[in-house]
């Protein structure tokens, strides 16, 4: 088996007294849709910001194909290959559609920010490259009508979506996503699972999905990790998730009586 | 050719043509001219940092300074060595273009170093550095007997000259909307908006940062030493505090981030004091009442307007 796309090795992170991710062991393979649960506050979010260099770890490793990733930061995480969405929405709310993807898709250009002042052909042709792509992208989502309008403007399910195909532009081949059925009714998570089948197999992703949607992990993930104060206290099939007692007792009982989430 | 190419070509023609014409023109109105372009390279160089990249620096007076005090220097102490007694004009003028660069490089060089570790600090807190760090330049300078300490400079050569200023102000409008609307600069933009979301994407926020305040200051530079040849003699006074805020209300009337309206918004600040002259001692109040009126009534900027799609 080769080496994990992305592992992490008794990776921890303290707030003051408060260890919001505790020891956590975790690899990757690549192609994997991989789901992370946990009650409110269980510290998914911050081993997201772990992962993209928005914090370092207090203690622990964590490696990207086999390469550490200590000491770099965000932008230089995303130019490796990981990017990330929000669990609060974070587009660029003044720019519009088409440009809040388009600065992500800057990151793989190959003219230099100089040219921009000559306009030479190979800077023309490297504009014109990135604009397609940006197009082509908004087309597949079916963004394409709101080109122009400002990010802010978008309906709130289609500025999930935005945000995601902002960090698809940046070429990623591990995406993150924090919480991306969050806010939407049960038709729009039916429409979500099916875009993130579609990304993970057309972009050749591996994916990590935090998500408090259990219609939603159940049928998306083929492994479910589960943290729970920082720890993680679970880690299998989506079958064997749900019937471990731990996880049930930490997380599972209280969704499952409230019927698939609070969210 | 380019939107961009054309506004340039467009810009150096009417300078040329202004130039040209321009003995027929009054004195008076030809000084004035000056100074509205140089307000526009003040205020279109100070929109990059406060308006594009959602900065609040409130040091631009200081960059002014550092431009007008080396392009003097050059001028005054430079020049006779260089030139000897009787230069010919096309000589004067080349040492002028010249000291104008050395002006705003080392400007340039200020904004890098100031830009480097204040960038870590944001709103008001930047705004404080920047304004410390333009009275620190001010200071130093007021204590330089070289440079003619309280006193100033003077006796500078008058070679400002309307295509020096407005050849400046089309370089710098071409430079800023030519950056600003590649897909580049629109990091500047994704930086102003959201840091956080920009370092995702994979920009590096610090970077754009840095760029927007060396690109800024050295235009602020040029400007400097094109208003100390205007002028013919500048002293620290003249870049204090009240000269960086006139420069910042010139931005947010303009509509931060929107270059054309900031053209406007300099030419309107530049024109109104003149045009306020007969009433000049209400000058300020009404000036004052205009201001706090245009903010109640249009906070987003006076001038913020699009012309079609284009975004200048
Ligand atoms: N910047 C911070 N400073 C201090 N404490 C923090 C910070 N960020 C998060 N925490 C704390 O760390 C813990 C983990 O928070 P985190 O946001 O990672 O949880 P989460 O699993 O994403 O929860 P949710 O499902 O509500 O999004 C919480 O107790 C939180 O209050
Ligand atoms: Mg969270």
């Amino acid at each position: 088996m080769s080496a994990p796309l992305l592992q992490l090795d008794q990776a921890t992170l303290r707030f003051g007294g408060l260890t919001a991710v505790n020891a956590v062991d975790l690899a990757l393979p690549a192609g994997r849709l991989h789901g992370l649960i946990g009650p409110n506050g269980a510290g998914k979010t911050t081993l997201f910001n772990l992962v993209t260099g928005v914090y370092a770890p207090s203690s622990g490793t964590l490696a990207f194909d086999g390469r550490p990733l200590a000491g770099l930061r965000p932008d230089q995480i995303t130019a490796l290959g990981i990017a990330r969405t929000f669990q609060n929405i974070r587009l660029f709310p003044r720019l519009s559609v088409f440009d809040n993807v388009r600065v992500a898709a800057n990151l793989h250009r190959a003219t230099s920010p100089l040219q921009a002042l000559v306009r030479d052909r190979a800077f023309r042709a490297d504009e014109a490259a990135i604009a397609a792509r940006v197009d082509e992208l908004l087309a597949l989502f079916n963004l394409d009508r709101f080109r122009d309008a400002p990010a802010s403007s978008l309906p709130y399910g289609e500025q999930r979506r935005l945000e995601i195909i902002r960090a698809l532009a940046t070429r990623p081949r591990l995406l993150l996503l924090d919480e991306p059925a969050a806010g939407m009714n049960p038709s729009e998570k039916v429409e979500l699972i099916r875009l993130i089948r579609e990304i993970h197999r057309r972009f050749d992703l591996t994916i990590l999905l935090v998500e408090h949607s259990m219609r939603v992990v159940m049928s998306l993930c083929e492994r479910i990790t589960v943290l729970d104060y920082g720890v993680k206290i679970a880690e299998g099939a989506p079958a064997e998730i749900q019937t471990d007692p731990k996880v049930i007792e930490a997380y599972l009982g209280e969704e499952h009586t409230a019927k698939f989430g609070h969210h | 050719m380019p939107r961009q190419h054309a506004a340039l070509l467009a810009s150096l023609v009417a300078a040329i043509a202004v130039t040209a014409f321009g003995g027929a023109l009054n004195a008076y109105y030809l000084d004035v001219a000056m100074n509205v372009g140089i307000a526009i390279l003040l205020a279109v160089s100070l929109n990059l940092v406060n308006g594009h990249t959602g900065q609040f620096s409130l040091g631009h007076a200081g960059f002014m300074a550092v431009g007008a005090y080396l392009s003097s220097a050059c001028t005054l102490r430079l020049a006779p060595q260089l030139l000897g007694g009787s230069p010919s004009v096309f000589a004067q003028h080349a040492l002028f273009f010249g000291a104008l660069l050395v002006g705003g490089l080392v400007a340039a060089l200020a904004g890098f170093l100031i830009g480097l570790p204040s960038l870590r600090l944001k709103g008001d807190y930047l705004a404080l550095i920047t304004l410390g760090f333009a009275e620190i330049i001010r200071v130093v300078f007021q204590n330089t007997p070289a440079l003619g300490g309280a006193i100033g400079l003077n006796g500078m050569p008058p070679l400002t000259t309307i295509a020096w200023t407005f050849g400046w102000v089309a370089a710098a409008v071409f430079t800023v909307s030519c950056l600003i609307n590649s897909t580049y600069g629109q990091g500047f933009l994704a930086v102003r908006d959201d840091e956080i979301a920009a370092a995702a994407s994979g920009l590096n926020p610090t970077r754009y940062k840095v760029v927007a305040f060396t690109l800024g200051a050295f235009f602020a530079g040029v400007a400097g030493g094109l208003f100390a040849h205007l002028k013919l003699a500048i002293d620290p006074r003249g870049f204090d505090f009240f000269r960086s805020v006139e420069i910042v209300v010139m931005v947010i009337l303009g509509g931060m981030g929107n270059t054309l309206g900031v053209i406007l918004a300099a030419t309107l600040l530049t024109l109104l004091p003149e045009v306020l002259r007969p009433v000049a001692e209400y000058r300020m109040v009404i000036y004052a009442a205009l201001l706090v009126g245009l903010m109640l009534v249009r906070p987003q900027g006076l001038f913020n307007v699009r012309l079609g799609r284009a975004r200048l």
